[in-house]
């Protein structure tokens, strides 16, 4: 009973590894032409699949960044989309600002355009008067991308809460919370009751409460948001590697920024250990000092994105078996994997907010 | 599938920028407008919630002593009830036994008035028995002398006897 | 067979030992409850650092494996 517990998370393990093998462990079931599913793209060059339908692209498609708001495709193939601003800067040609509909469908405007497909495909490229890409032509992208826009929904979803929230305490004042301030005081009393007061101690918790509070709701809100499949949500932000590395870096900063004498004093002379390892020790310690926020960064990332690949990869299931009997078995599993991704929205946003009370409580610790 | 992980795996400077930007924003906004005031009207209610708990425990205290107060006024009040019934009684009974013994004297001296008047109708009684008893020695001397002196010492025996007698029921 | 398809084997082997690694400190920490139900606050947060710890450790190869893909 023991062995079994401890072994049977093996076979998941082992169908990973058979798919990845490209061994058919249901070959008999499937049919070879439509079995290619996540593995498809290994083929893509090789054989390219005229009938089937490729997972890789429209997974990727949807949790990638793009320049315009992909809402949905009509029956006869037509894009519908909310174009976005592009804003790029390129040390010849200067600023220039237009919208993204003058991009879509590789079209060439003020020397700019996106590729459809390639190496740089979905990302601005400069071209010639010919038509012709420039390569390796630094391009400064400050574009209102789609993760931008969806953050800047969610950003202002937060405004609107918390502004209405604080404005219900100055009109009923110190009585008990009602509505949006009821559903939200109490998250806000955890924050600061079990993840800022136990790891950052009683004296110094209250200034690091706003980043804590801020950094918590931002990333819960854009994982919620990233759930919802309709615009304004669905946008893969706290997937996306460049918002999770910012959240980090300021997690980062906060930390070495308020790190006081004894918190350096641990990493560049590390008190109890005999002093010859103490050269040693300064790499290691620095080693930690950048990690730390890395793993941050990577934890939210691969979390969030790794969500968004299940779900998108049962939802394609429908289409790689071409059948409708698979959909009810694919919409549960949906169901499921949405409601489980639901509970790692609030994990994620609890470890992130966590480990940066833990970071920084660390870094303000008095001598002991 | 390489590219597409690798631009995954790839932060962008655009989303970069924007994001700093827009998360310094919503910091700044949600300090001002919303974490100072929430968290300031938490720690308000918290403390009103503390002093309140404080005063209702101030008022149980002023309660009890309140209430010891007036077991010591009941208690008191008690105490000179009992001195005022105590002492009450104590008239009652100094009264009575007032009352019996002015009775009492009144009684005796009723009795004494009552044994003076007995005396006095006896010794009246006596005398008026003497007067009746000398009036009676006369009317038997008369007899004896009207009857015949023929034995001479007779005679004085009787008469000897006869105010012996007399004098006798005279004390 | 290209170094994707290693890459992926490693990922899954880096997935089989954060899946023990985490089952451990997750059945541990039921047992710690069970034994302090009273503590079950501290278990829980010492036990999701821990947890989050090892998964840093776990992506950290899995970002390997797909930069190599």
């Amino acid at each position: 009973m023991r062995d079994r517990g401890h072994y049977s998370f093996l076979w998941p393990a082992m169908i990973v590894i058979a798919l990845a093998l490209n061994t058919p462990i249901n070959g008999s079931e499937v049919p070879p032409d439509r079995g290619h599913g996540q593995d498809a793209p290994r083929h893509q060059e090789e054989k390219p699949d005229e009938t089937g339908f490729d997972a890789t692209p429209f997974i990727m498609d949807h949790i990638g960044d793009s320049h315009e708001w992909h809402l949905f495709t009509t029956p006869d193939g037509k894009h519908v989309s909310i174009p976005l601003p592009v804003i790029v800067w390129t040390k010849e040609r200067g600023l220039s600002i237009f919208s993204s509909a003058k991009l879509s469908h590789s079209h060439i405007h003020k020397g700019y355009m996106i590729p459809e497909e390639g190496e740089l495909k979905g990302s601005i490229v400069m071209v010639d008067n010919d038509g012709i890409v420039i390569p390796d032509k630094f391009i400064l992208d400050l574009s209102v991308t789609k993760t931008v826009t969806a953050m800047m929904v969610s950003a202002l979803i937060l405004i609107w809460l918390f502004v209405t929230m604080a404005r219900s305490y100055a009109r009923y004042g110190i009585s008990p919370p009602k509505g949006i301030q009821g559903f939200l005081e109490p998250v806000v009393l955890f924050i600061r009751d079990d993840i800022a007061l136990p790891n950052i101690g009683k004296q110094k918790y209250e200034q690091f409460m706003p980043y804590l509070l801020t950094v918590f709701f931002f990333i819960l809100i854009n994982n919620l948001m990233g759930l919802i499949p309709i615009a304004p949500g669905g946008a893969n932000v706290t997937g996306n590697i460049a918002v999770t590395m910012v959240l980090a870096l300021f997690t980062f900063f906060v930390t070495q920024i308020s790190g006081n004498r004894n918190y350096w004093r641990h990493i560049f002379n590390t008190p109890g250990i005999p002093f010859w390892l103490k050269p040693i020790m300064i790499p290691v310690e620095l080693i930690g000092l950048f990690s730390k926020p890395f793993a941050l960064m990577v934890r939210l990332f691969a979390n969030i994105t790794a969500g968004h690949i299940i779900i998108l990869s049962l939802v394609s299931l429908i289409f790689i078996f071409g059948s409708l009997v698979i959909a009810p078995v694919s919409v549960f599993l949906v169901l499921f994997m949405n409601l489980l991704e639901m509970l790692v929205a609030f994990i994620q946003a609890y470890v992130f907010t966590l480990l940066s009370a833990l970071f920084i409580g660390l870094a303000v610790q008095e001598e002991h | 599938m390489i590219i597409l992980a690798n631009s995954l795996a790839t932060p962008a400077i655009g989303t970069i920028f924007w994001t700093t930007f827009i998360f310094l924003i919503l910091m700044i906004v949600l300090r001002v407008f919303a974490w100072k005031p929430i968290l300031s009207a938490v720690k308000a209610r918290e403390e009103s919630i503390r002093s309140s708990l404080e005063a209702a425990d101030e008022a149980r205290k002023d309660m009890e002593r309140l209430k010891a107060d007036n077991e010591a006024i009941i208690d008191e009040a008690r105490h000179e009830r009992d001195i005022l019934m105590k002492e009450a009684r104590t008239a009652k009974d100094r009264l009575m036994a007032e009352a019996r013994q002015q009775a009492k004297t009144e009684a005796d001296k009723i009795i004494v008035k009552a044994r003076e008047e007995i005396e006095r109708e006896k010794r009246a009684a006596l005398t008026q028995f003497r007067e009746q008893v000398v009036s009676l020695s006369v009317s038997i001397a008369e007899k004896i002398l009207r009857n015949k002196l023929s034995f001479d010492n007779q005679h004085e025996k009787l008469i000897n006897d006869l105010l012996d007698e007399a004098d006798l029921s005279k004390n | 067979m290209t170094t994707g398809t290693f890459a992926v084997v490693g990922a899954a082997i880096a997935v089989i030992g954060a899946a023990l690694g985490i089952g451990h400190i997750g059945g541990k920490a039921m047992e710690a409850i069970a034994r302090q139900p009273e503590a079950a606050g501290k278990i829980q947060m010492a036990m999701i650092i821990s947890a989050a710890l090892i998964e840093g450790a776990t992506l950290f190869a899995i970002v390997v494996a797909l930069i190599s893909l």
